[in-house]
């Protein structure tokens, strides 16, 4: 056993502070030591995206960081996007477009797609598709997740031009 | 999956991550994105007794393009590569290939140093660079040297940079003329299957130069002078294409895996050669 590491986190706006061994993988901290069990975990090797969290402003697989790297870090997951009482347009949207079916992956397609609408508020749907590509789902075949996300991106960028 | 345990730095400076490599030798690895490494330490198929985690170092996240050449920092990422707009301008087929990399999560974190220094043959970035003439910058205990992309690799996961050495950049003379990195895998995320990096040089009706290179058809990426001098001279007609493929074909040598028989591997590599000549020619 290596030596543990004092960590601290930012985790959806409240800090956290802890120690742990460095080889602990980011999403073990957040599921089992911080109890957040939004992301969730699929393949563990980084393939299918259902861990994907914000990590300092970039959508990460956090089966694949060590605890260690993300000390510092700010963190956003799927509970710091929208929750039951306020949610997420893109929340509403897969929702209302049947953007799911199990669920399973949905935690990670929405956290990842935040950041999509983020860097490209109006995107195509080949450019959902791609900007999509690390994430997957075994339900839908894909098409109510980018109908979902079009309705988002519609209903974010009206909202944007109605507030200015 | 549980990696084997192990000690983690953050060092502020480079002097620092020397200092640990001089002191923990072959049991230290440095760590850029981590999007090979942390797979193969999941896997135990690597053990790393102390990881020195790059992130902190600083003065490796540049990209500078002047009028001769570009300069990329180690700690640059596919996802930097691909929103850089001077340098998809002066080098487009950098971001060509950055596009066809594993997918949007992984590319925010992997980096041209950790795809180029790795020596994976299923990394894109190599043969990438050895097709437009790049060359490394290594930096050790002896100082600074540089070693060009084309004499970096010696077998899979073997380089010719040292275990106390750390690839700190990337230098490309401008490439020049039409480009094509053509790739074919079997979903996204995968490894190419085979990948083509074709630059091609056209002077009046006329190839005057060309440059490729192949991805994971071999233990190493493969560099085909031969195939480039085929199209040297020609219209880049049915012929020319051919007479480079064979050229190819006989530079590479691939292995049986799950993405394929050696047969089939070589027809792939011919077909995307094929594509990849045919469209950097088209720009050209």
């Amino acid at each position: 056993m290596s030596k543990k590491m004092h960590i601290k986190l930012n985790v959806n706006g409240k800090e956290e502070e802890f120690l742990a061994e460095p080889r602990e993988l980011l999403i073990y901290t957040l599921r089992e030591r911080l109890n957040i069990t939004g992301p969730h975990i699929g393949c563990e090797t980084s393939h299918c995206g259902a861990c994907t969290v914000t990590i300092n402003g970039k959508s990460v697989k956090s089966c694949t960081m060590f605890v260690a790297q993300a000390d510092r870090a700010d963190i956003t997951t799927i509970e710091g996007i929208g929750g039951p009482d306020a949610l997420h347009p893109l929340q509403e949207a897969f929702k209302e477009h049947h953007g799911l079916q199990c669920g399973y992956c949905t935690p990670g397609m929405i956290t990842r797609a935040t950041k999509l609408l983020e860097e490209n508020p109006n995107p195509t749907e080949e450019e959902i598709r791609f900007g999509m590509a690390g994430n997957i789902c075994r339900c839908t075949g894909y098409q109510n997740i980018v109908k979902s996300i079009q309705a988002a991106a519609a209903e974010m960028s009206a909202a944007k031009e109605a507030a200015e | 999956m549980i990696p084997a345990a192990f000690e983690y730095y953050r060092p502020k400076d480079m002097a620092g991550v020397l200092s640990l490599l001089d002191e923990h030798g072959d049991d230290a690895r440095v760590m850029a994105g981590g999007h090979s490494l942390i797979p193969m330490m999941k896997l135990r198929l690597a053990d790393v007794p102390h990881l020195i985690d790059l992130q902190d170092v600083g003065g490796m996240s540049d990209i500078a393009v002047t009028a001769e050449n570009i300069c990329i920092g180690a700690m640059v990422t596919q996802a930097d590569i691909i929103d850089h707009h001077g340098l998809a301008k002066a080098a487009p087929i950098l971001r060509e290939a950055a596009l066809q990399i594993a997918d949007p999560q992984v590319r925010y974190m992997g980096t041209v140093g950790g795809n180029v220094a790795n020596g994976d043959p299923g990394n894109d970035m190599p043969g990438l660079m050895q097709c437009v003439d790049a060359t490394f910058t290594v930096v050790g205990p002896e100082g600074e040297r540089e070693i060009a992309a084309r004499d970096f690799y010696e077998a899979a996961y073997m380089t010719a940079r040292e275990d106390d050495e750390v690839l700190t950049s990337v230098t490309i003379p401008l490439p020049k003329g039409g480009y094509a990195y053509e790739k074919q895998k079997r979903k996204i995320g995968d490894y190419a299957t085979a990948a083509a990096a074709v630059q091609i040089v056209k002077d009046g009706g006329t190839c005057s130069s060309a440059a490729i290179a192949m991805t994971n058809l071999s233990d190493t990426p493969v560099y085909s002078e031969a195939a480039g001098a085929a199209l040297v001279g020609t219209q880049v007609d049915a012929a020319a294409v051919a007479a480079a493929m064979t050229a190819m074909l006989a530079d590479i040598d691939p292995t049986e895996d799950n993405r394929g028989p050696i047969a089939f591997k070589k027809h792939v590599a011919g077909v995307i050669l094929r594509r990849a000549i045919e469209r950097a020619w088209s720009r050209a």
